[in-house]
């Protein structure tokens, strides 16, 4: 038998209005998906391969996405925002009922989500993959208006990566670039630190009289030896790296003369000035009661609901998730698995045993590439990672100088092949 | 009797959600990532679909995994993987032939 398009669309309605019994019988329901990010476009994409009786609609108030991966390589002059910017066609082709717009209140208990318009959505089963805050004021100064002029560069649908590559085009050679670095947990571990990379890259080749100086809350990070190593042998003289014990954490910004202040009273001036400052789960996240004291989404660890409340399921940066990294890939790791939980549930099955993965590639000059990969289980109270696997990227040390090449060459090339791939699959 | 000893049985007591299998298509979709939807690569990433019979597939995971064939990332990847989760992403594999 075959429905045309046409038919399935008319039927849409009569299925939302079909009680919640009818759907579980069916192993099918209705899964509403808050936010279209690695997670939330992942989990979308997920479930109409897999799970075709699954109903799925996705709500992302902006028209595009842009990813965070990559945002570091407009830095380098190396890719445009708009190689990096996808929007979301391919999805609703693929039968995701997409809505763009924002969410003004999440209604767990009555199992529906409130819209901007008013209209009210009604769920079996809810994703939500938010992603992040940015704590204004945690830092003292750093407000929304001191981050025009000392731009973050963090959250692209909140300012665009182009104003710190504006910033950092028109710098004078010779001038400083200053970054504040925050401590742990954050939104992609290594990448301030593949950042502080594509800037030498550039300040090498433009602006070879620069400087750029790193001043970080927390005294290690993630690839650190193989960053250092780079850095060393790539930009000598350019990039200098300060932790918390040598007083680089920056406790308040002056936006007007354009200096951070570190713990032990220091100004730093920068020509530009780049402050990642400390984060916490989006706002309706937050709102919805998913995160507790440290601002943070704690999820049951075998499937990825939220701890907190029944019936939502968490993905992404706003989750508790360490040991592993918040990152698109993590997320797109949590969104599959999550899924699954949730055909299952809904089929009234146990939910399938979870395996979680990520692996992380940052650029770190031409055609020099690193990696970092960890695989988890679920223990009882957080994820662990599997004994034995996972790990950074041989040292240089290690490797003799013609492999070296080889594996740096390889991890630069798999960097973008990562990033068509896993592009390609939210939003292709 | 030691700890080595009652550590199966605390095991089995502890983690009935161990005795679940995993999804081939969650397994997988830790290998699109990087090689595809399809497993068709890109960028020089090999293609999965190369690994031709499940046996091959078994063979190349498990060489990556004792350090037996030079590698970027894989070695890393397949130390994380059980046996049975190996199987099941060759059959899955196979199956998308």
């Amino acid at each position: 038998m075959t429905i045309s398009r046409r038919a399935l669309l008319a039927a849409v309605p009569v299925a939302l209005a079909t009680p919640r019994l009818a759907f579980a019988q069916a192993g099918a329901g209705r899964v509403v998906i808050i936010g279209g990010g690695f997670g939330g476009a992942s989990a979308a994409r997920f479930a109409r391969d897999r799970f075709p009786a699954l109903d799925i609609t996705l709500i992302e108030r902006s028209q595009t996405f842009t990813t965070c991966p990559y945002g570091n390589l407009v830095l380098a002059g190396r890719r445009t925002v708009e190689s990096i910017t996808f929007g979301y066609d391919r999805l609703a082709a693929r039968g995701v009922r997409v809505v763009h717009q924002s969410v003004t209140a999440v209604d767990p208990a009555g199992r529906r989500v409130r819209l901007a318009d008013g209209t009210d959505v009604p769920y079996d089963r809810l994703v939500m993959s938010p992603g992040i805050d940015l704590r204004w004021g945690a830092i003292e100064g750093y407000d929304e208006a001191a981050s025009a002029r000392m731009p973050h560069g963090w959250i692209p649908s909140l300012q665009p990566i182009t104003l710190l590559a504006r910033q950092l085009q028109e710098m004078p050679d010779g001038g400083t670039f200053v970054m504040a670095i925050p401590d742990n947990p954050f939104r992609c571990p290594p990448g301030p630190y593949e950042r502080i990379s594509m800037v030498a890259e550039y300040l090498k080749q433009a602006k070879p009289r620069s400087k750029l100086i790193a001043l970080d809350a927390k005294n290690g990070f993630s690839k650190q030896p193989l960053f250092q190593d780079a850095w060393e042998e790539l930009y000598p003289g350019i990039v200098e790296w300060r932790g918390a014990s040598s007083d680089g954490r920056v406790m308040r910004v002056h936006p007007a003369t354009m200096e951070v202040e570190t713990e032990f009273g220091e100004k730093v001036k920068g020509a530009v000035v780049n402050v990642i400052p400390p984060q916490m789960a989006a706002r309706i996240a937050r709102d919805a009661g998913l995160a507790n004291q440290s601002g943070w989404c704690p999820v049951k660890p075998a499937t990825f609901e939220s701890a907190q409340v029944e019936g939502i399921w968490v993905l992404g940066d706003a989750t508790i998730a360490a040991p592993m990294p918040k990152s698109g890939f993590a997320a797109s790791s949590h969104a599959k698995h999550a899924i699954a939980c949730i055909a299952a549930s809904l089929a009234g099955r146990a939910p399938p045993a979870a395996t979680f993965f990520n692996t992380c590639y940052s650029h770190v000059g031409p055609d020099y590439g690193i990696s970092i990969v960890g695989v988890y289980r679920p223990g009882p109270t957080s994820l662990v990672e599997v004994e034995g696997s996972g790990g950074i990227s041989p040292r240089n040390a290690t490797m003799s100088p013609q492999r070296r090449r080889e594996h740096r060459h390889l991890e630069a090339l798999y960097a973008d092949g990562w990033y068509e791939s896993i592009t390609n699959e939210m939003f292709g | 009797m030691n700890v080595r000893q009652i550590l199966p049985f605390l095991l089995l007591a502890v983690a009935p959600a161990l005795a679940q299998t995993s999804d081939p298509a969650v397994l997988a979709g830790a290998c699109q990532g990087c090689h595809g939807v399809a497993g068709q690569g890109s960028h020089g990433i090999p293609l999965i679909k190369d690994a031709h019979s499940r046996a091959e597939f078994v063979a190349l995971l498990q060489a990556f995994r004792a350090n037996q064939r030079e590698a970027t990332v894989m070695g890393r990847i397949a130390r994380g993987y059980t046996d049975e989760q190996i199987a099941l992403l060759a059959a899955h594999y196979a199956r998308a032939q």
